[in-house]
């Protein structure tokens, strides 16, 4: 079913790092993707390597909810790691047969390339596992606080993207709904060739659009019937703030981007 | 022979994940040819998961539906076959329109049946007739209709495949009176007309007080209680537990009997109620 599908699926927790404030750990999932780029040579990503296993295992994120996460994105590491491999032509060659050649390089490249995009996907994993959508925004609006300044809808994109997160279960569970219901009335999405299927979908598409904008348009009228009139004035219940935690949480980041760019430098 | 059959039906939503649900539990359900069926239950009960399981469209994650005999997920063809026999209409079904015209989404299940064109002409006539939406209704599109004749319009959807079992799941909710009454007499008019067994999910208890012969009743995702409207009704106060209510007429013959007036059981409609109220007056007496 639809339903089961992970995307970027929040578990309410009360470990560290879900007390930590949204904005410290946007800022260090960015410093993290970023050392994962700058990270040169077998020790920079064994190191990297531990310091998520760190952060999982402080966070209580059940290894099976990650490896669920993955699999999606299964498909576009095999294809990175099949290109790595048939196309990078270096000097050892391992295996050759016909116009196929495959060299150590390719492998090695391939190796580094496939654990790159993992950690990089699991590092995202914990902001969304630990932090709430709604914090989310919150965080990321504050952060871009100072982009008001040049005239940028700050405030109106982070409320639409918090009311697009809050939809995606709705609109899910609705697809679902009207699957169900047209399967009921004989409908059949399985069989068929590419136009018939196309035209299939029609009846999913359809019902779905109407809603959708139905609730864009009771959302609107609830939210004006509130008051609400953009971001200008309002103030927000939960006033974030830096803790302890999250002094020692950057100071700590910090450390690991320099221990990398070093670690490329001397090893 | 019953008609359509759950032999231990259960159902687990999103097995091995945190989410992990057991919407219903050993559910076994009769229903012979012609039969008007209520299944009553709080929201979150399983009601609807139930209902899913009679036309193929939820398969059990532990025992049998039978149609006719046949478990219904013995091949692919013959859930398909299912489908078309046993109708379903689900919540809110005017959600579903689609089409440019109402003849055309009327049209939508006997086409996918494989009906030829000079067929279906007829299954959408009869069945809009069903649901009293007349010829002018035919090329408006279903989105111009009101509430109440949207809904009429996808309930006729599902009538004009020519169900023997149609299913409906809560018709009449967010419906005026008017609309909900009518709505009902469609349902009686199709069942009468085709000897079709009728199976109507709802918490509205005046709804199936009138019309059914059986009523099913479901807790927490178990089938708690079972028979006739007169042994489902006389325990009021069991109804209440459960978080239903019972029929007006049913609570006002429990409260009368309480004061020591000789009601007799079995009373749940106003008109039972009347009779015996007229009968109790023509006693004379301390009754008048």
């Amino acid at each position: 079913m639809l339903k089961d599908i992970t995307l970027g699926q929040f578990f309410p927790g009360n470990t560290i790092v879900n007390k930590l404030d949204p904005r410290t750990k946007l800022v260090l999932m960015i410093a993290y993707i970023a050392s994962l780029f700058i990270a040169r040579g077998l020790f920079a990503y064994l190191f990297m390597f531990v310091i998520l296993l760190t952060c999982i295992t402080i966070s209580k994120i059940k290894p099976k909810a990650i490896l669920r996460g993955l699999r999606p994105v299964f498909i576009i590491i095999l294809v990175t790691v099949f290109l790595n491999i048939f196309f990078i032509r270096g000097e050892t060659i391992l295996f050759q047969f016909g116009f196929i050649v495959i060299t150590t390089e390719g492998v090695v490249t391939a190796a580094f390339m496939a654990s790159r995009l993992m950690m990089l996907i699991v590092s995202t994993f914990l902001l969304t596992y630990t932090t709430s959508p709604i914090s989310l925004t919150n965080g990321l609006e504050k952060m871009l606080n100072p982009l008001k300044k040049i005239k940028l809808p700050v405030h109106e994109f982070a409320m639409m993207m918090s009311i697009a997160l809050r939809f995606i279960p709705t609109l899910i569970e609705e697809t679902d709904k009207i699957i169900s219901a047209q399967k009921s009335r004989g409908a059949d999405f399985e069989t068929g060739g590419l136009i018939k299927r196309a035209k299939s979908v029609l009846p999913i598409i359809v019902p779905l659009f109407i809603s959708a904008f139905r609730r864009a348009d009771e959302l609107a009228t609830a939210m004006e019937s509130r008051c609400y009139h953009g971001g200008e004035g309002r103030t927000s219940m939960k006033i974030l703030r830096f803790s302890a935690a999250d002094y020692i949480a950057l100071l700590f980041g910090a450390i690991v981007v320099t221990i990398v760019v070093l670690l490329g430098i001397y090893f | 022979m019953a008609l359509i059959r759950t032999e231990k039906l259960s159902h687990t939503y999103s097995t091995g994940t945190p989410f992990e649900h057991v919407a219903i539990r050993d559910i076994c359900f009769e229903a012979e040819r012609g039969e008007y069926i209520g299944v009553i239950g709080a929201t979150g009960s399983g009601k609807s998961t139930f209902i899913q399981h009679l036309n193929g469209l939820l398969k059990p994650t532990a025992g049998f539906v039978y149609y006719d005999g046949v478990d219904i997920h013995e091949s692919k063809h013959r859930t398909k076959e299912v489908r078309s026999k046993v109708g379903l209409v689900f919540q809110y079904p005017e959600y579903q329109l689609f089409e440019a015209t109402v003849f055309d989404d009327i049209a939508f299940g006997p086409k996918n049946m494989g009906l030829p064109d000079s067929e279906l002409k007829d299954r959408v006539y009869e069945a809009a007739g069903f649901v009293g939406l007349n010829e002018s209704f035919m090329q408006k599109s279903p989105f111009e209709l009101s509430g109440g004749e949207k809904r009429r319009a996808a309930i006729a959807g599902v009538i004009a495949m020519h169900p023997e079992v149609l299913i409906l799941d809560e018709p009449t909710a967010g419906l005026d009176p008017g609309g909900q009454a009518e709505i009902i007499r469609n349902i009686m008019n199709y069942k009468n007309s085709r000897d079709a067994t009728i199976i109507l999910v709802t918490h509205n208890m005046e709804e199936i007080a009138r019309n059914v012969d059986k009523i099913f009743l479901l807790r927490n995702g178990y089938l708690v209680s079972n028979g006739t409207p007169a042994e489902m009704f006389c325990d009021t106060e069991k109804l209440a537990k459960m978080g239903l209510k019972a029929p007006v007429a049913a609570i006002i013959a429990a409260r009368l009997r309480a004061l020591g007036l000789p009601v007799k059981d079995g009373i749940y409609t106003i008109k039972q109620l009347q009779a015996e109220l007229n009968k109790l007056k023509s006693k004379g007496g301390v009754y008048a």
